[in-house]
């Protein structure tokens, strides 16, 4: 298969390859050159400022919220998503009455509708949930605080994204809530693909659903359950986290520089404020806790892998 | 969100432990009890996720219907009549025609050119060995995990100077070269599974390298192609953050862009109705898509995550 190999792969490469190296590796390596410079980014003009970016950066209060609020994301929101889908998905798959002459392991009756009620919020985009969200979340006519009027709880009324204890909470729940589904479906399918005859042997030897789950279910999920940990985390620190808080949040970023994260930051200095170099700073800082966060989620999770 | 439901009673661990040589007889009342507190609680808590994930959803479609002054009032009643024309209002004065017009285009393109262009990249990474491959392989693959946000500000001057900021088929090319990483990645995962001795056939006939792709590998990845189309037909559909930086011209704006400029003005104009049927107006046709593909969809969006 020799003839003409090289004049078609390079004919094959060279449009989707040019086009990736212009827009996407292009800009990455020049972002990290800008960082260096004190570049505006509203004239051409610029030069080399050596590191001053960088000392400003460790100066500056506002970076340190923002990655303060960026690593509670890059940590807290997978672990509290993945363990809700964990439950989840366990109580759909495992959590079944026993049938006469059925399997020992049944899904609940009716597993198929949670499974599709469940990923609804998937489908949809992060930015029309924020907006549903910052409606709900309203203190005076949202559904959130007039249902608790509903319910008799009439004194318990909280500001949520006004209030700048609370705010970031709330953000952290809207993505939450729409993410877990995702996860509720891809651990389904991953359990689904475990032998019965594990689970069968487990109760033999006298194992509750308990240890069933933390014995035999997730350790065989195990990569699945990695892999969709890196996801989130880079989805938290990225585009789903800028999302929710430049819709939902005053400022956006407040109350009070309460719920600032980095991809905002980056953002609003380099668009808002006129700063790119100084934005492109706070975006090296991003790439590598992203990078750094994927390098230790990898390294503390690796384990010997489990062939069934 | 956790729910203040008291945690799963532990059914009690058997007295003595079982032994292949002493094998109790089953003790049908008390699996029977395990069983059933199990069931009922599983349920209870998975009824109640799945109220927490509808619920806000049939607000917004209820809401959509109300008029301003009983959307303020009385958040969860029930509209007195149907306004449809929040609707219409929505559609015509607040441009939801024209966002779901550039949508349409946006998406349209960026995804028949992500499939052609990926599954191109891909093919000759999986099946073609020359110098480079690898490190080709691995800088399309890196692109998944780098934060976009970096390359943004830059990317912002590079689209800006080569005319194409504020095009439609400017953010068609941008939207294509942010899909390839995950689409190479995984159509060159696809590509490897498929036999190879179809294409040699075929080679050795006399077909070229490009028609044995085009006519032979392509349709025979086709579920490949459908996963990962559905993979990126939802993400670009649903994109915000890249229309929301190089697409600034108002006339231009995506649908999500549109929503969230539309919510931004009506602290002057004042009409939530209309904005609510607009939000729901883009919710539902991805909801009803999603119902009637509803295993492709969830197929696709797992592929990924599942190699």
């Amino acid at each position: 298969m020799q003839h003409g190999k090289y004049r078609f792969i390079v004919g094959f490469l060279a449009l989707p390859l040019g086009l990736y190296a212009l827009f996407v590796v292009w800009p990455f390596i020049q972002s990290i050159y800008y960082s260096f410079t004190d570049w505006t980014g509203l004239s051409p003009e610029f030069k080399m400022v050596g590191f001053d970016n960088y000392s400003r950066m460790l100066d500056d209060d506002i970076f340190w919220k923002s990655l303060q609020h960026s690593l509670l994301f890059a940590l807290l929101l997978p672990v509290v998503t993945i363990g809700l889908a964990l439950f989840f998905a366990f109580m759909i798959n495992v959590g079944g009455r026993k049938r006469r002459n059925g399997p020992v392991i049944t899904g609940v009756r009716g597993s198929g509708f949670y499974k599709i009620v469940y990923f609804f919020p998937q489908v949809l985009s992060i930015a029309i949930v924020a907006l549903l969200f910052a409606f709900a979340y309203n203190p005076d006519s949202g559904a959130i605080n007039s249902l608790l009027r509903g319910i008799g709880l009439g004194d318990v009324q909280p500001l949520w994204l006004g209030d700048p204890d609370l705010a970031l909470w709330a953000v952290m729940g809207v993505l939450v809530w729409s993410t877990v589904g995702f996860f509720v479906v891809l651990f389904s399918a991953g359990m689904a693909s475990i032998p019965a005859e594990m689970y069968e042997a487990a109760l033999l030897d006298g194992a509750n659903r308990v240890t069933t789950f933390f014995r035999v279910t997730l350790p065989l999920l195990w990569d699945t359950v990695q892999s969709g940990w890196v996801y989130m985390g880079i989805l938290a620190l990225g585009a789903e986290s800028f999302a929710v808080v430049q819709i939902m949040t005053t400022g956006p970023g407040g109350p009070d520089y309460s719920t600032t994260v980095m991809v905002l930051y980056v953002y609003q200095k380099a668009f808002r404020d006129g700063q790119a170099a100084y934005a492109t700073t706070i975006g090296v800082a991003l790439l590598v806790v992203t990078l750094a966060f994927a390098a230790v989620v990898m390294r503390l999770g690796r384990r010997e892998r489990l062939e069934y | 969100m956790k729910t203040t439901e008291t945690p799963a009673p532990l059914p009690a661990e058997s007295g003595a432990p079982i032994t292949k040589t002493d094998v109790p007889p089953p003790a049908p009342p008390k699996e029977k009890k395990e069983g059933t507190v199990l069931n009922v609680f599983s349920h209870g808590v998975l009824v109640i996720w799945a109220f927490m994930v509808v619920l806000p959803l049939l607000w917004a479609v209820m809401t959509s219907f109300k008029d301003d002054r009983s959307i303020f009032s009385s958040p969860w009643s029930l509209p007195d009549s149907l306004h449809f024309d929040n609707w219409s209002r929505a559609w015509t004065q607040a441009n939801m025609s024209d966002y779901f017009l550039n949508t349409v285009l946006v998406v349209g393109g960026s995804l028949i050119g992500t499939l052609v262009l990926g599954s191109m990249a891909a093919y000759v990474l999986a099946r073609f060995d020359f110098p480079g491959n690898r490190f080709i392989y691995f800088l399309f693959i890196g692109g998944m995990s780098f934060p976009i946000m970096l390359a943004l500000v830059p990317l912002f001057y590079v689209v800006n100077n080569m005319g194409l900021l504020n095009t439609i088929h400017g953010l068609i090319l941008v939207y294509i070269a942010y899909s390839l990483p995950f689409t190479v990645f995984f159509l060159t995962a696809f590509f490897r599974t498929l036999p190879t001795s179809i294409a040699e056939a075929a080679f050795v006939d006399g077909a070229s390298h490009s028609r044995t792709f085009f006519q032979i590998m392509l349709p025979m990845a086709k579920p490949g192609l459908i996963s990962v189309g559905i993979f990126n037909f939802l993400g670009q559909w649903n994109q915000y953050m890249l229309p929301t930086v190089l697409n600034t011209d108002p006339d231009k704006r995506v649908l999500t862009q549109g929503l969230v400029q539309l919510a931004v003005s009506q602290g002057y104009k004042g009409d939530w109705s209309g904005l609510f049927a607009g939000l729901v107006m883009a919710m539902l046709p991805v909801l009803a898509a999603y119902i009637i593909f509803q295993r492709q969809v969830v197929q696709g969006l797992t592929a990924g995550a599942l190699k």
